[in-house]
């Protein structure tokens, strides 16, 4: 993959200027870029840039179709090339991996990988009424899979079932089949590292330049800036359906991408804050153990002091997640829980919201929100239910009708202090970016004025400027509102910068309790589950 | 979405092309009527008595839509529990507005179980609930039908008259409260009488709906059908509300039937709640209800597109042609508008 030899090669995916419009708004303005082989080429840009516009023109998605198609040219391997049906696109040599998995769970690791491109072997039956009923090829599809496998070092056996795999695999096992297509011209990554820890995200660059080494052209989108520098040949920086920059990645900084994309200068970390020391425990986690599929915790041991910001880190599937989910009774959990001097009881969701903790998920459109309900009704509803708010008086309690005027105020008042960008209260929340979606799970979590807030991956799949956004609101919150924070995040910097504790999970348990400040070395061993000093 | 070629304005868009349809084929009618000088006036006071006969059965499928299970095909059942309040009044003889609500107060006492005993079912058999409903209904209504033929009824005016044992099929309300929704509050406006009583009794359960999905216990079952997992995390049982919605829907099923009898002028018993369910979907879908979300207004537009077609469609089509195509056209829109919605599914 020397750039010298990257780019002498033919390009194996040319887009001249694309241009899109949606019902008379234009997301895509004339997009041209090119993808030779053997080279990763990074697409950046905000939510809303036309990143997913273009993907799914070139995937050749109905959607764009049946909103009257699409200007522009799109040259596959020299040849142009028109996808009607994502079938179409495939078939033509175009591989995607995607944000959102798509694989079968019921099915098994090989057939998921060979599906619909099974070898087969001819039977009486498929002899007499067509090859559609010959048999599989089960040891081919095996030695196959186990090939493609291989190729993206994932060491799992072939022959397991997909569903309740951790989510690290599922992303290898797609690549692992985009890998195995005999005719792949161009291979496409749709922020790939979105749901990954940072251990499993190296490992998907590291298989990235190996592919691009063998040949294939490699087409990279990601919100991950320092993932680009680390990997790409060259970058595209897209900006409201515009290309605003071509930067060359052996000359260029995170800083200057972030600036092109969300054009303005942006700082990438919030301010870093410190524990004004009080030692008293406002939550305290004995033995809990957690049953949530993918992120079990089997004996987690940890007190949250009154006022402070707890982080809580570790590599995915190691559990950190399930800690909230199990105090606020979404997943079953046992253990014993003390929450401002009383025993606190778990499995009971309502109990929880009327105590005064409250959750914001890191499943923002499942847990999260209503996304086809209105932002007001969104973020005056976890309070309406556990404590009665918003409504009008009535003797009969579950009979009280809706206050309109006071959800209204108080979403209009929060739209203002959280800086939601929106046409007004009354906008389906599904139409909000995920950056804007996620401020809507925050209001929501502080309209419960909860004494304790748990907030599970605040920033992930949203845009540079709105992930500090929230950071700072999550900060403005524990400093002016005196809120106990913990927040759970895969992304250890940012963990590190607003935290004045971080606790890392190693296999269910608390590896270690370090202060944010501690070597990185130190973070390092706890992650892999050596343990370290407590702080 | 419109095709590109067909496009519409905005607000024309809104209103649905089915709706659009309809809504033509109804003016067309209409103004077939006036070319053949009938009795336009007659024609309108026909299809607003028709609205308010059958507007409580099609506002019977707004909670259960709302709740998450569907549409309801097992309306039925809150229509055996009318009928059963409505042949106990009629065998106690009590007559006039008293009876209709002795009716109406007994079919609901039965509903509130039997709805829940129906939620208790559907929560058994999530995501089939539009069949098993349907099933359940039939299964309900042949037994029903054992139960006319046995229950110990002994009003000579109820039973029939060779042998003294089982309810007649059809049991007239004359001179017991045939028509006195109607004609209480009645008044006529340019020539067209109006049924204030029934439209009054229609409007305010349709307001007293409305009001019930905006308190609490309304949002949480409507939060709850959205999403289950948000629900939970609520801490909502999502179970809980949809046996409260299927509850909402029984009642008001029941309730219906008493008014839909009164104004009709007779009890039907037997096979006759079989199929009811039927048309009131055809309503409120017609009215631009999905199998997920419906409103008063789906309500509202539905009951009236539909049921003054129906009203309208037999003597005009007997006018301009021989014969009666009202029927068929009935069957056809009515299936046809089931269909088309179960179709869409899923989309926005």
């Amino acid at each position: 993959m020397t750039p010298s030899a990257a780019s002498s090669a033919p390009p194996a995916l040319e887009l001249r200027s694309i241009v899109k419009e949606y019902e008379g708004n234009r997301v895509l303005k004339g997009v041209s870029l090119s993808v030779r082989e053997g080279e990763i080429h990074a697409l950046v840009g905000e939510n809303g840039a036309g990143k997913s516009t273009l993907m799914n023109i070139l995937f050749g998605m109905p959607v764009i179709w049946e909103t009257g198609g699409y200007e522009g040219e799109i040259l596959l391997g020299g040849a142009p090339a028109r996808f009607h049906s994502p079938a179409e696109a495939m078939n033509a040599g175009i591989g995607m991996v995607h944000q959102e998995f798509m694989l079968l769970p019921g099915f098994r690791v090989a057939e998921n990988i060979k599906l619909n491109r099974e070898p087969t072997l001819p039977n009486p039956a498929s002899r007499v009424l067509g090859p559609k009923l010959e048999s599989l090829d089960v040891p081919r599809m095996r030695a196959d899979a186990r090939r493609a496998l291989d190729q993206v070092g994932l060491g799992i056996d072939e022959w397991i079932a997909v569903a309740g795999l951790p989510v690290g695999h599922m992303q290898f096992i797609e690549i692992a089949r985009e890998v195995d297509k005999a005719n792949l011209k161009v291979l496409i990554f749709d922020e790939p590292t979105a749901v990954l820890t940072e251990t499993d995200a190296e490992k998907l660059l590291a298989i990235m330049r190996g592919l691009a080494a063998k040949g294939h052209a490699i087409l990279f989108i990601t919100h991950r800036l320092d993932e680009v520098l680390a990997v790409a040949d060259r970058i595209t920086v897209l900006r409201d359906g515009e290309v605003v920059g071509t930067p060359d990645p052996k000359t260029t900084t995170v800083v200057r991408i972030a600036e092109l994309m969300v054009g303005r200068p942006a700082g990438v970390t919030a301010p870093r804050r410190f524990f004004a020391p009080s030692t008293e425990p406002v939550l305290g986690v004995e033995h809990l153990s957690v049953d949530m599929p993918g992120e079990r915790v089997e004996d987690v041991t940890l007190a949250v002091r009154r006022g402070e910001i707890l982080g809580i880190g570790g590599l995915a599937g190691h559990g950190k997640l399930g800690i909230a989910n199990g105090i606020m009774g979404l997943y079953p959990g046992s253990g014993r829980v003390i929450f401002d001097k009383a025993v606190f009881p778990l499995n009971e969701p309502r109990l929880a919201l009327e105590r005064g903790l409250a959750f914001v998920s890191e499943d923002r459109r499942g847990v999260g929100l209503l996304p086809e309900e209105s932002i007001e009704l969104n973020i005056a509803l976890s309070a309406l239910e556990a404590h009665g708010r918003f409504l009008h008086p009535f003797p009969i309690q579950p009979l009280r009708v809706v206050d309109h005027r006071a959800m209204r105020a108080h979403a209009l008042e929060m739209i203002r202090a959280l800086d939601i960008r929106t046409t007004g209260p009354s906008q389906q929340v599904r139409r909000l970016s995920g950056g804007n979606q996620q401020k809507v799970c925050v209001a929501r979590a502080m309209t419960l004025e909860p004494r304790l807030l748990f907030v599970s991956e605040p920033t992930r799949g949203i845009d540079v400027g709105a992930k500090q956004r929230v950071l700072e609101i999550l900060s403005a919150l524990n400093r002016d509102h005196d809120v106990t924070l913990v927040v759970t995040s895969s992304e250890l910097a940012e963990l590190r910068a607003i935290s004045d504790r971080v606790a890392i999970v190693y296999r269910g348990r608390i590896a270690a309790v370090l202060p944010p400040d501690a070597p990185d070395a130190d973070f390092g061993l706890a992650m892999a589950g050596e343990s370290a000093k407590a702080a | 979405m419109a095709k590109p070629g067909i496009r519409l304005p905005g607000f024309l868009r809104e209103f649905g092309i089915p709706r659009l349809l309809i809504a033509v084929f109804l003016v067309v009618l209409f103004a077939v009527a006036v070319a053949t000088h009938m009795d336009l006036r007659g024609l309108i006071s026909d299809s607003i008595v028709r609205v308010g006969r059958n507007g409580i059965l099609v506002l019977a499928l707004l909670p259960a839509i709302q709740g998450g299970i569907g549409l309801n095909f097992g309306l039925p059942l809150g229509i055996i529990c009318g009928l059963v309040g409505a042949v106990i009044s009629l065998n106690a003889g009590v007559h006039g507005i008293a009876g209709v609500g002795m009716a109406a107060g007994i079919g609901v006492a039965l509903a509130i179980p039997v709805g829940a005993g129906y939620g208790w079912l559907l929560n058994r058999t999530r995501g089939q609930e539009m069949m098993v409903g349907t099933y359940l209904g039939f299964a309900i209504v042949s037994m029903m039908s054992v139960f006319w033929l046995l229950a110990p009824f002994k009003n000579p005016t109820l039973v029939w008259a060779i042998g003294g044992r089982g309810l007649r099929t059809t049991l007239s309300l004359g001179g017991i409260y045939d028509k006195v929704l109607d004609r209480w509050l009645t008044f006529t406006v340019s020539g067209v009488r109006i049924p204030g009583g029934t439209l009054f009794v229609f409007g305010a359960l349709c307001f007293l709906v409305w009001l019930f999905f905006r308190t609490r216990m309304g949002i949480t079952i409507a939060a709850a059908r959205s999403s289950t997992r948000f629900a939970r995390a609520a801490g909502i049982s999502d179970e809980r509300t949809r046996v409260q919605a299927t509850v909402l829907s029984t009642v008001l099923a029941a309730i219906g039937i008493v008014v839909f009898s009164q104004s009709y002028g007779f009890v039907q018993l037997y096979t006759a709640p079989l199929l009811m369910a039927f048309p009131a979907i055809a309503c409120i879908l017609i009215g631009g209800a999905s199998v997920t979300r419906a409103t008063i207004g789906h309500v509202l537009v539905g009951t009236f597109l539909f049921q003054s077609i129906l009203t309208v469609a037999l003597p005009v089509t007997s006018q301009v042609i021989q014969g009666d195509i009202s029927e068929t056209a009935r069957l056809i829109i009515q299936n046809g508008m089931i269909l088309y919605a179960l179709t869409r599914i899923g989309r926005t």
